[in-house]
């Protein structure tokens, strides 16, 4: 077992784990943060991802041992202390962008990870940023449209509805 | 001006809020004091003879509670099908036995063998690794029409051979059909492949079994769309625990797509041994074992025929059709390629004469059952495809061709035993050219040849049978289950409301839309309205979520217990204003005497009938909480008309879907935001079905897409943003909300439209050879028939 201490949604958080022991598996089991999901076991659903040191990361495939004195960020931490949703979680709810929820999650992580870096993506850059993202329950149209909505783009023209 | 609040409006979804702030709760979020873990040692071969299973050294290992096999499930009931399908003879289907854990041999890639339970998944793992199983691998049955050939190998030793049934429908019609084809002007003849699927709903499947042993009691946490379908099947057919001591429970739902609807042996193996061990046991799917454990979908072979007279009208239908049942048969899969799929091949069409034939057959597969449109999509895609090939080969306008053939007469009884109550088929094609902007297509192919891409356009139009179902008639055609549901409402004294509903939500937003419906109906806030849903101890006994039934008909139970406690709540109300009970009005959640000013709220009432210092006690109970079951009169038959344009690089053969349009009819809307995601979510996964999914197995049975690395899941790139319009509207006739349904409509609907337009894209670029492709229509299928 190793001793590892790490900050998580900005509070020092410490645990000991087998080696082997999955970064995701750290944050559902020891410390309960269940908000992070995990849909399958080959790195592709995107389900469980968080941002460590703030770069979008799949925690399935990440060791908790290397994430050891890193700053992680889960969906836990991603609404105000008061409960107000972010822009993009509120974007999301506005434009239903989530049905199951399941997937959600590791939407939000990664769509604030792309807005990030391309404040103004185009619809095509969302869609390529989503790739490793899966959604079973949408049909992406209403993720996209959420996520441009969030960058604050004119969303309203997008698709006859 | 839309509307903000009750029926009709896009009400935000209450539910989005736990799940987009992490605080959900599903299955695997669930841990029970003490828990155990259990992994499945499963087998990796499609078919072998079970010699001998040595648990003795992995029993010895760390953390090890107890190793189960199918010897400790001797005597314990195996796992039913929930539908008898009857043959074209008059015999029932052959029904093997289907246990817990594999008894004598492993039937396919997946089969449980041994259960290993220990106090952390990792050492039950470990574990599973010392267990020594000697198995003799036995040829594998895998291809349909090999597996009813003289001589196969059979996948169940004690049946005669590998044929479930022979279906016929109508039979009676078999003569005349075949007559018609023989005298028709022409005769169009398609052979296809329905493509077997992968649900994959995001969440994998988890079950926590619990077990109080001082009351004897019995909880089930599992990722199910009808906890009260599982209580029945688990606790009245494989375990033998009685209703009152078992307790289903079924949280946040990760999606379903159907294949949550099953009773599943790993639900009754974690039941059954949290028992046994007398301390909690969970599993929890990785993906992997959910491709391999889960049930599929689709998956069949059929010719159809389609027979046109002189002037292009219908004039007879026939089908042949193997359908795949799998190794064993899954709780409703006997009933979708029969009464799910044979009684839709009318469509939306009046052709006079129809004869389906569907042998099912067993092989050493995963079983197979309903997945989103189950059976109808197989309808639907078949009848859709050939019309288009009629159209070409007669060289007449596809569309025309269809709406020469509309029913346009309502109610129709169909030649294979449903009768539509409402529809209008020319409104939604009229509205489905005005949305697809088909009149400019012919530019739009310009453009993209002038990129060296060929453009094709495909339309289709469906039906479906939803709001499953009448009890009375699916009890005559084989079903062994009521398809009724239920709602209780219970008013509390500050006249907030809690309904438990039968209907499960696993991503629907009834959480949402449910409350509109009875906001609507006493003029009341939504937000003073609950939904309680997904927990056999708190909920009435409702069938669950599946057939685009949820609105129809649990919502239907909803709106017959808030009718009686409209009654109710008027006598009250005639009491505390002293007036006659026929002259009550309840309006924006007032109460008032008809021609006066008197009038009382609805709180008032409801804290009269909990605190009854002043109430009508001689005449009725106090309290305000009713109870109504539903059983629906007749299906409902959402329907619409399709359009995808795509492009085919003609290089590559790569298939892009440039333009999808559909314009749906599903009577009264409740919550139009949120039936608008739902058709969004049934094209992706329509689009899915057509372009990249497919479930492969090798000859030897072995499962080869059996990850995400392998099995082509549609990403944001792979589809547009869609047109979806459900302003054409025809109000169901036998249900109180005029609701028809719509979960399943998008994945019904878009396969054949893109499929058609990819055919459409080819022909018109000169390859007048290609009249079909087998879905998954990928870039190799496009650019081997291009090429062939």
């Amino acid at each position: 077992m190793t001793k590892i201490s790490m900050t998580v949604n900005g509070k020092s958080v410490s645990g000991e784990v087998e080696g082997r022991t999955l970064l995701v598996d750290f944050l559902r089991k020891d410390l309960r943060l269940t908000g992070t999901h995990v849909g399958c076991d080959t790195s592709q659903c995107g389900a469980c991802t968080v941002h460590v040191d703030g770069v979008a990361v799949k925690s399935c495939t990440m060791l908790a041992a290397e994430a050891d004195g890193a700053n992680v960020a889960t969906i836990e931490g991603q609404a105000a202390p008061d409960g107000t949703l972010n822009t993009i979680q509120a974007a999301f709810h506005e434009h239903h962008g989530l049905q199951c929820g399941f997937c959600t999650p590791g939407m939000v992580m990664a769509a604030a990870d792309l807005l990030k870096n391309n404040p103004k993506p185009t619809e095509a850059e969302v869609r390529h940023h989503l790739e490793g993202n899966i959604c079973r329950c949408t049909g992406y149209h209403n993720i996209v449209k959420a996520i441009m909505a969030a960058s604050g783009q004119d969303v309203s023209r997008l698709a006859a509805e | 001006m839309p509307k903000d609040s009750g029926i009709g409006a896009s009400s935000k979804r209450r539910e989005d809020i736990r799940f987009l702030t992490g605080t959900g709760q599903y299955t695997d979020d669930i841990n029970v004091h003490g828990q155990a873990h259990v992994y499945f040692l499963r087998s990796d071969i499609a078919h072998g003879k079970i010699n001998k299973i040595d648990t003795a050294a992995a029993s010895a290992m760390p953390g090890v509670v107890r190793i189960f096999t199918g010897a400790d499930f001797e005597g314990i009931g195996g796992l039913p099908c929930g539908w008898q399908v009857t043959d074209r003879f008059g015999e029932v289907m052959k029904e093997p036995a289907h246990p817990v854990l594999a008894q004598g041999k492993v039937r396919h890639v997946g089969d449980p063998i041994c259960a290993v339970v220990a106090d952390t998944l990792e050492q039950a793992k470990d574990a599973a690794e010392a267990i020594e199983l000697d198995i003799t691998e036995l040829p594998a049955v895998v291809d349909m029409k090999k597996a009813l050939a003289a001589g196969s190998a059979k996948v169940h030793d004690d049946l005669a051979d590998n044929l479930c049934y022979d279906w016929g429908f109508v039979e009676d019609n078999r003569d005349a059909v075949d007559q018609a084809i023989k005298n028709a002007a022409h005769v169009t003849t398609l052979e296809l492949v329905n493509n077997r699927l992968v649900a994959n709903p995001m969440e994998p499947r988890v079950a926590v079994g619990d077990y109080n042993r001082a009351n004897d009691e019995s909880t089930l946490y599992t990722t199910s769309q009808n906890p009260h379908v599982i209580r029945l099947l688990m606790g009245a057919f494989v375990l033998g625990i009685p209703e009152h001591k078992l307790r289903v429970v079924a949280p946040d739902v990760g999606g379903g797509f159907g294949t949550k609807i099953f009773h599943y042996a790993e639900e009754a193996f974690c039941t059954f041994a949290a028992r046994q061990i007398n301390r909690a046991v969970k599993w929890t799917s990785s993906r992997s074992e959910a491709f391999m454990s889960d049930a599929h979908g689709r998956d069949h072979v059929t010719k159809i025929e389609l027979a046109l007279d002189a002037d292009n009208n219908f004039t007879a239908v026939r089908t042949e059709t193997y359908a795949n049942m799998g190794a064993y048969l899954s709780t409703f899969a006997s009933s979708v390629p029969t009464w799910l799929h044979g009684t839709l091949m009318a469509g939306n069409y009046k052709t006079p004469l129809i004869y389906v034939n569907v042998k099912a057959v067993f092989t050493n597969t995963v079983p197979v059952d309903a997945y989103r449109g189950a059976g109808r999509p197989e309808a639907t895609f078949q009848l859709e495809r050939v019309i288009d090939k009629a159209a070409r080969e007669l060289g007449v306008d596809p569309i025309a061709l269809r709406r020469q053939n509309f029913i346009t007469q309502f109610p129709y009884a169909t030649p294979v035993a449903l009768e539509y109550d409402t529809g209008d088929y020319e409104a939604t094609m009229a509205k489905l050219e005005e949305i697809a902007d088909l009149s400019g297509f012919e530019a739009r192919r310009k453009a993209s040849e002038a990129k060296g891409k060929l453009r094709g356009l495909g339309v289709n139009c469906y039906i479906e049978a939803c709001g499953i179902a009448p009890s009375n008639l699916v009890g005559q055609l084989g079903a062994r289950a009521g398809l009724y549901d239920a709602a209780t409402v219970r008013v509390n004294a500050t006249g907030s409301i809690s309904v438990m509903v039968g209907a499960h939500s696993h991503g629907q937003g009834h959480e949402t839309a449910f409350p509109q419906v009875v906001a609507e109906m006493l003029g009341i806030d939504e937000s003073m309205i609950d939904i309680v849903h997904g927990d056999s101890s708190k909920i009435p006994f409702g069938m669950g979520t599946y057939g685009s039934r949820s609105i129809a008909v649990c919502g239907s139970a909803m709106v017959r217990a808030t009718e009686k406690i409209i009654n109710k709540a008027k006598k009250i109300a005639s009491h505390l204003l002293e007036a006659s009970e026929a002259d009550i009005e309840l309006k924006g959640g007032q109460f008032s005497v008809k021609g006066t000013d008197k009038s009382c709220a609805w709180g008032d009432v409801t804290l009269a009938a909990y605190v009854p210092h002043n109430y009508p006690l001689e005449d009725i109970e106090p309290g305000l909480e009713e109870t109504a079951f539903y059983d629906p009169a007749n299906f409902t038959y959402p329907s619409g008309a399709y359009a995808c344009e795509v492009e085919v690089d003609p290089d590559t053969g790569k298939v892009t879907v440039e333009r999808f349009s559909a314009a749906d009819d599903f009577g009264n809307v409740i919550n139009p935001m949120i039936v608008t995601g739902q058709v969004h979510g049934g094209i992706g996964q329509g689009i899915g079905q057509a372009l990249l999914e497919n479930c492969a197995y090798d000859e030897n049975g072995q499962l080869l897409s059996a990850s995400y690395m392998d099995y082509a899941m549609p990403r944001a790139s792979d589809v547009p943003f869609y047109a979806v319009d459900h302003s054409c509207q025809t109000p169901c006739t036998h249900n109180p909300l005029g609701v028809k349904g719509c979960g399943e409509a998008g994945a019904i609907g878009s396969p054949p439209a893109v499929v058609n337009a990819v055919i459409d894209a080819l022909q018109s670029g000169g390859h007048t050879h290609v009249t079909h492709i087998d879905m998954p229509v990928s870039p190799s299928r496009v650019w081997a028939a291009m090429n062939g």
